[in-house]
C-alpha cells in the first residue's frame, strides 16, 4: 500500500484569489480525503446587525460579497418588505430583476476566466474577462458602481433607467449573445477542455441532493433546484426554466454556467421590453416585527438569509447560509479520486466564494 | 410557471429532534440550513429543509450548556452548520461526522453570539 | 548601473486577500485582464512571494489572517512596498466594528500606499501601484547607495592592510 501524505492547500494560493485552505491526504498522486478549514476572512457580519438600523443594514448585506451583492441586498430587502407586507412596485421589481440578472453575467463570465485560468487556459480567461467588462459598463452606467450598486433599497429601488439607455441595452444585446456564444462555444466544445475536465469530481444527483447541493452544483447533478422558480422580484411574469445537466463532473457545472449566460441575456431581453412603468418605491413606515427565511438564488446557488426583527430600529438577528457553504461537504466528497494536479479545477467547478462563505 | 414557497416551523422537543430529522429524510427533504438565534438566556435552532420550495423548519429551544445531537447521521453534509453553531454560539453538539472541535471558524472572541457573551457590545448606535 | 534599476520597468505583483467582500480583489483581477492590462507595463501577477517587489492587499486583519499576512510580507526579498487597496484595507471600513476585525493592514505590516474607495476603481488601483513604483524605486537606491558605501569602506579598509 502506497504511503499517505497529507498536502497543504492554501491559504494564499495562485489558483484562488481567495483563501481557502484544504488539507489533502494523497495516495502517491491521487486524494483519499480532502478536510476543509476557513475561517480566514470571517469578519462577523451577522452581529454587525446590532450596530446598524434595519434600512442600513442593506449596505452591510450588500458588501457580504462583492460579486453578488446586488443579489445579497435583494435577498435582505424582500426578507425586510416580507416581514412588514410591503408590496413592491413593479418597475422596481423588472428593474431588480435587469441587474440580479446583469450580476449573474458578470459572475459567470468571471468564474468562466478562472476555470478557465485553473486549466491553464490563458487565453479563454483573458476573453472571458473582457466580455464581462462590457457587463460591467452597463452596471457602471445605470448603478454607477462596477462591483458594489448600492441601488437596492427596502421598499424598490433607488434608481431607474431612462427610456434610451433600456434601447441602448437592448440593442446592445445581440452582439454580446453572439460573444457570449462563440466563447462558451469553446467551454463546450473544446476537446482539451473536454479532456480537462469530464469524467472529474463526479457526484451523484442522489448524492448532490443529500448533501445539500446548490446552485449550478446541484444542477450539474441533474437536480432542478432554482430558487428564480418560485417568482421573486419579476421572474414569475417572465417565466422561468432552471438549466440541468445530469452527468455530474467538473464539465457538466461548467456547461450550466455557460448555459445559464445565454438564459440571463434572455431574461434581462424580456425583461427590457415588458418594462412596466410606474413609481420606483413606496415609503417604508414602522419597524419589522416577525421572522422570515428570505431565499434568493445567487450565481453560486441559493442563498438564504433568516430575518427577525422584534419591532425596534434594530432587528434581533440576521442569520445569513450562503451558497459556498452548502456547496463545502459536495466538494469533500467530489475531491477523494481526484488527482493532485486536478484539485485547483475541482475546488474552483463549485465556483468558491470564500468572503460570502464566512460572513 | 411559478411554484408558490411555502414557509412552516413546527417546534420540536430534544429527545424528539432525531426522529423529526429522520422523518424529513425518508420524506425527500434536502437539509438548507441550522441556524440559530438568542433569545435571551437560551437558544432556539432551526434545522431548515426544503422539498420541491415546501420550506419546513424545526425548532428547537435550548438552554446555555445544553449538548444537543448531531444530526450529521442522517444528513453527512450538516458539519458545516453544526461546527459552525459550536464555534460561534457555543452549543455542544456530539458526535459530529467531521468535528473540528472549535477550529471550523476561529474567531478573536470566543463564541461572539453566545448569550453568555458580555453586554458591552450590545450598545446601540441610534 | 546595476541590473536592479530595471526593477522599476517590471515589477512582479503578489495579492493577498486579508478579508475583504471580494469587491476589491476581482478589481485588482480585472486590472489585469484586457481593458485596463496592466500586464502591458510588465507588471506581473505572481502567486510566490519570493518572485514579488509589491504586495497587493484588500480588506482588513483578522485574527487568523495576522500571521499569514505577516508571513507573505517577511518571505518577500527587499526591496518591497506594499499596497493596501479598498477602505478596509485602510481602515476596517464598513467592517471596522465587527468582532472579528483588527482594522486596516498598517497594523500588521508597514504599508506604502493607500488606495481608497469601496470598492477601489481599477483606475485608483492601477495609480496606486504607479505610486509604489516610485517608492520601490526609492527603496532601492537607498538599498543600493548603502551597499555601495559599505562596499567601499571593506575596499579602504583592505588596501590599507
Amino acid at each position: 500500500m502506497p504511503e499517505r501524505i497529507v498536502v497543504p492547500f492554501g491559504p494564499q494560493h495562485p489558483v484562488l484569489p481567495e483563501p481557502i485552505h484544504l488539507d489533502l491526504v494523497l495516495e502517491d498522486e491521487t486524494v483519499v480525503e480532502a478536510i476543509p478549514s476557513i475561517g480566514y476572512i470571517h469578519r462577523g457580519l451577522e452581529r454587525l446587525i446590532e450596530k446598524r438600523e434595519f434600512t442600513e443594514y442593506v449596505y452591510v448585506a450588500e458588501r457580504i460579497c462583492g460579486i453578488c451583492s446586488f443579489m445579497h441586498a435583494l435577498c435582505y430587502s424582500q426578507g425586510i418588505e416580507e416581514i412588514m407586507k410591503i408590496e413592491v412596485p413593479d418597475r422596481a421589481r423588472y428593474l431588480r430583476t435587469i441587474w440580479s440578472e446583469c450580476s449573474r453575467l458578470h459572475s459567470h463570465l468571471l468564474w468562466l476566466g478562472l476555470f478557465a485560468d485553473g486549466m491553464g487556459f490563458e487565453n479563454l480567461f483573458m476573453r472571458s474577462w473582457q466580455l464581462r467588462e462590457s457587463v460591467l459598463d452597463v452596471l457602471e452606467d445605470t448603478t454607477g458602481g462596477r462591483v458594489i450598486q448600492g441601488t437596492c433599497k427596502i421598499g424598490g429601488v433607488r434608481r431607474d433607467i431612462g427610456a434610451e439607455k433600456l434601447a441602448e441595452m437592448h440593442r446592445a444585446l445581440d452582439p454580446f449573445e453572439e460573444q457570449c456564444r462563440n466563447l462558451g462555444d469553446v467551454f463546450l466544445n473544446d476537446e482539451t477542455v473536454k479532456y480537462r475536465l469530464q469524467d472529474l469530481g463526479v457526484i451523484s444527483k442522489d448524492e448532490a441532493y443529500a448533501l445539500g447541493a446548490a446552485g449550478p452544483t446541484a444542477r450539474g447533478s441533474g437536480v432542478a433546484i432554482d430558487h428564480r422558480e418560485t417568482g421573486y422580484a419579476a421572474y414569475g411574469d417572465l417565466g422561468f426554466k432552471p438549466v440541468v445537466e445530469t452527468a455530474g463532473d467538473c464539465y457538466a457545472r461548467c456547461a450550466v454556467r455557460v448555459k445559464e449566460v445565454y438564459a440571463s441575456i434572455d431574461l434581462i431581453r424580456r425583461a427590457i421590453s415588458e418594462m412596466p412603468e410606474g413609481p420606483l418605491d413606496v415609503k417604508v413606515k414602522g419597524a419589522p416585527d416577525g421572522e422570515y427565511f428570505s431565499r434568493v438564488e445567487q450565481p453560486r446557488g441559493e442563498v438564504v438569509h433568516y430575518l427577525r426583527g422584534n419591532g425596534t430600529k434594530h432587528l434581533a438577528r440576521a442569520r445569513i447560509r450562503t451558497s459556498t457553504l452548502a456547496n463545502i461537504p459536495p466538494l469533500v466528497k467530489m475531491l477523494p479520486g481526484a488527482q493532485l494536479a486536478d484539485v485547483p479545477v475541482v475546488v474552483l467547478s463549485i465556483d468558491p466564494c470564500i468572503s460570502c462563505t464566512e460572513r | 410557471m411559478t411554484v408558490n414557497e411555502e414557509q412552516t416551523t413546527i417546534g420540536v422537543a430534544l429527545e424528539d429532534l432525531m426522529r423529526e430529522v429522520e422523518g424529513l429524510q425518508t420524506g425527500g427533504y434536502r437539509l438548507v440550513q441550522i441556524g440559530c438565534t438568542d433569545i435571551g438566556g437560551a437558544y432556539e435552532v432551526n434545522y431548515s429543509f426544503d422539498k420541491g420550495y415546501q420550506f419546513r423548519n424545526l425548532r428547537l429551544t435550548v438552554g446555555p450548556e445544553t449538548e444537543v445531537p448531531s444530526i450529521s447521521g442522517i444528513y453527512w453534509g450538516a458539519f458545516v452548520y453544526e461546527n459552525e453553531m459550536h464555534d460561534l454560539f457555543g452549543i455542544p453538539v456530539a458526535g459530529i461526522n467531521i468535528d473540528f472541535k472549535g477550529t471550523f471558524i476561529k474567531t478573536a472572541e470566543k463564541y461572539p453570539f453566545s448569550v453568555t457573551r458580555r453586554g458591552g457590545d450590545r450598545c446601540r448606535n441610534a | 548601473m546595476s541590473t536592479m534599476a530595471f526593477l522599476k520597468r517590471s515589477p512582479w505583483i503578489l495579492h493577498y486577500d486579508a478579508s475583504s467582500c471580494n469587491g476589491c480583489d476581482i478589481e485588482v483581477l480585472a486590472c489585469l485582464t484586457p481593458l485596463y492590462d496592466v500586464e502591458r507595463f510588465g507588471i506581473i501577477n505572481t502567486g510566490n512571494p519570493k518572485h514579488a517587489d509589491i504586495l497587493m492587499i484588500t480588506g482588513g486583519i483578522n485574527e487568523l489572517n495576522r500571521a499569514v499576512v505577516r508571513n507573505l510580507y517577511e518571505q518577500m526579498p527587499e526591496p518591497k512596498v506594499v499596497v493596501a487597496i479598498g477602505i478596509c484595507a485602510a481602515t476596517g471600513g464598513i467592517f471596522r466594528e465587527c468582532y472579528n476585525i483588527a482594522g486596516g493592514v498598517d497594523k500588521v505590516i508597514p504599508v506604502d500606499v493607500y488606495v481608497p474607495g469601496c470598492a477601489a476603481r481599477p483606475e485608483m488601483i492601477i495609480d496606486g501601484v504607479v505610486a509604489a513604483l516610485s517608492i520601490l524605486e526609492e527603496k532601492r537606491a537607498k538599498m543600493t547607495g548603502a551597499a555601495q558605501i559599505k562596499d567601499d569602506a571593506r575596499h579602504a579598509a583592505g588596501e590599507s592592510t
